[in-house]
């Protein structure tokens, strides 16, 4: 097992590779000098030749890569024009909303959507089962914001329940933090909800029609425990492996998201960062995102084993 | 459109036409298909349908929809329904244009990828990279790097899509070269070129065929949240990502600026959706089983 999770993480070495390698020739192959894309739009020109000399944009490629890769590795991503700070001190001043925001959403949607998808495999063919896959399409097909919209129209403004925008420190109490993101965690949820509830539908399904499915119905065995003891289990694979894959949605949704709901998180940062034209922002950003995306993927390879012990390395 | 009301009206008759049988057996294709049709022949036609959609009436803010504005007017006195229309040109044109841009390049590589085993191991490895890149982050990086132009946003979708569409074609490939008449074409001294695009081609058009519908949608999301976020098409044409960002301080005061366009975004997505999921079912049997 350990040398398992071992041979994994040195796997997960060359794919942050490739991604050090496309962030940086983003920024080197666009049209127009990469110093003066960082240094953005009201730079001097003894700012942009510091900058030059900074990142080393005189030296060849190959020496800049890796003069890039060596300040990555030592945790640094990067300093913002506008803050003139460190990236990471950045990100680490707003990554509370967002890691909240994308832990209830994730907590939500799992829960809806795995209940959903077991309802509607145990109910095939019956209206429960159309409902349930008539809304993954629709989940799929209603961008975020349109859907944040219309919740903070009929939740917050009509029927005032909650509040419209805005976010409060876990530290001010639980209710009033979740208070605040129950709104956003649903608009966030939606497409994620329909994605798992589709593929636990589909793994439901062929695992009712085993063998051991009807022994355990024949010995008498109730249908709750039969559906989320012998069916759920054994279906668990597929469903967390499109968990982990579906992470990237809500990755990407969090910078729509916290747009809408004007939550101060690392998603704000980003959108901030388009208008001001502050590139070592977002580079520091989709760094960091593809990072984590490939430890949750890295996290759901690993839980293969507790799901299914078959499963052995 | 008839074909579809019939149906309904209809009460279903032993009898039945062709098309009827195809109607009643492919339900999602049909829903999905007219409402693209009429959202298509709208965007084709809207300066015949509809007034500028930059025409500004500044006695006319924010009114309400009515008999004139049907969509009501925006904060500008600009008329809401025209330039929903206006809109989904770019939307179509971006979800097109990424569907045809992706699939041809992610078809090329992923036939090398599959049948040339040794690139194979580089690709793919490159291809896994990119997709652990979230993808409208990715979008927001390039659109940040050049001036916003809707080339470059369609670029910028395309990009992330390719390696879908690459994994999609090698697996296809895999199986296919491992068929008898494959081996047939090898033994018989085939060029690798024929091979493949004989034999080996064929076989991905379908999946394919329903990846890019899927693609569509997922870019014409995309665009409208990009253009939302500032970092798309330029603020001065007439998107719904557009729309609804200059419109999100009112939501409270005009609340049918934010949701037509939005409505109209989730109706062609949800189209190209079912059109997508039918197509599924007809020409991919292998997939259509389990989902």
């Amino acid at each position: 097992m350990t040398a398992y999770i071992v041979r994994r993480l040195l796997a997960t070495i060359p794919v942050m590779a490739v991604v050090a390698i496309c962030v940086f020739l983003l920024l080197h192959l666009s049209p127009g000098d990469p110093a003066a894309v960082i240094a953005g739009d009201n730079a001097t020109p003894e700012n942009i030749a510091m900058i030059r000399k900074r990142l080393g944009l005189d030296e060849p490629l190959w020496k800049q890569f890796l003069l890039w890769i060596g300040q990555l590795l030592s945790g640094d991503l990067g300093q913002s024009m506008f803050w003139r700070t460190p990236v990471l001190t950045l990100v680490g001043q707003r990554y509370e909303p967002t890691l909240s925001l994308a832990a209830t959403t994730l907590c939500v949607a799992v829960t809806i959507a795995v209940t959903l998808g077991v309802i509607a495999a145990w109910r095939v063919a019956t209206f429960a089962d159309r409902a349930v896959m008539g809304f993954a399409v629709f989940g799929f097909s209603v961008p975020v914001f349109v859907v944040g919209y219309v919740l903070i129209y009929v939740f917050a403004i009509q029927l005032k329940w909650l509040p419209v925008q805005g976010y409060t420190p876990i530290s001010e109490g639980l209710w009033p933090w979740l208070n605040n993101l129950i709104l956003p965690s649903i608009a966030l949820g939606m497409a994620y909800v329909a994605l798992i509830a589709r593929i636990t539908r589909a793994t439901m399904l062929d695992v009712l029609a085993e063998d051991y499915i009807r022994t355990a119905r024949a010995k008498g065995v109730a249908t709750r425990p039969m559906l989320l003891r012998h069916a759920l289990k054994n279906a668990a694979v597929p469903i967390v492996t499109v968990i982990g894959i579906g992470v990237a949605l809500l990755i990407g949704g969090v910078v729509i998201t916290e747009t809408v709901f004007n939550i101060p998180g690392i998603g704000r940062l980003v959108v901030d960062a388009i208008a001001r034209r502050d590139y070592p922002i977002i580079q520091g950003v989709i760094v960091l995102f593809s990072g984590i995306y490939v430890l949750v993927n890295l996290a759901v390879d690993l839980s293969y084993t507790f799901f299914d012990p078959r499963i052995r390395y | 459109m008839t074909s579809a009301t019939d149906t309904v009206t209809a009460p279903a008759t032993r009898a039945s036409s062709p098309l009827r049988v195809f109607v009643r057996r492919n339900p999602t294709i049909v829903i999905g298909s007219t409402l693209l049709t009429i959202m298509v022949l709208a965007a084709l036609f809207a300066p015949w349908i509809v007034g500028d959609p930059l025409a500004m009436a500044p006695i006319n803010r924010l009114k309400p929809p009515s008999a004139v504005h049907w969509f009501g007017t925006d904060h500008l006195g600009r008329d809401v329904l025209a330039r929903t229309i206006f809109g989904a040109r770019v939307s179509l044109t971006v979800g097109v244009s990424v569907a045809i841009l992706s699939v041809s390049i992610g078809l090329g590589i992923g036939l090398a990828a599959g049948y040339f085993r040794r690139v194979d191991a580089i690709v793919m490895r490159f291809m896994d990279g990119l997709m652990a890149i979230p993808g409208i982050l990715l979008a927001i990086a390039l659109v940040a790097l050049t001036r916003a132009s809707i080339w470059v946003v369609i670029v910028a979708i395309t990009i992330p899509e390719i390696p879908r569409v690459v994994r999609l074609v090698r697996s296809v490939v895999l199986t296919v070269r491992e068929q008898p008449y494959v081996d047939a074409a090898i033994a018989g001294g085939s060029r690798s070129a024929k091979i493949i695009l004989r034999h080996i081609l064929p076989a991905t058009l379908n999946p394919l065929i329903v990846q890019a519908t899927y693609i569509s949608a997922s870019a014409i999301l995309v665009e409208a949240g990009l253009s939302f976020l500032g970092a798309g098409v330029p603020p001065e044409i007439p998107t719904w990502g557009n729309m609804i960002a200059a419109a999100r301080g009112r939501l409270a005061v005009a609340p049918w600026t934010i949701f037509f366009p939005g409505l109209c975004l989730a109706l062609v997505v949800l189209a190209v959706n079912l059109l997508g999921d039918g197509l599924r079912d007809r020409l991919d049997p292998r997939i259509a089983r389990r989902m």
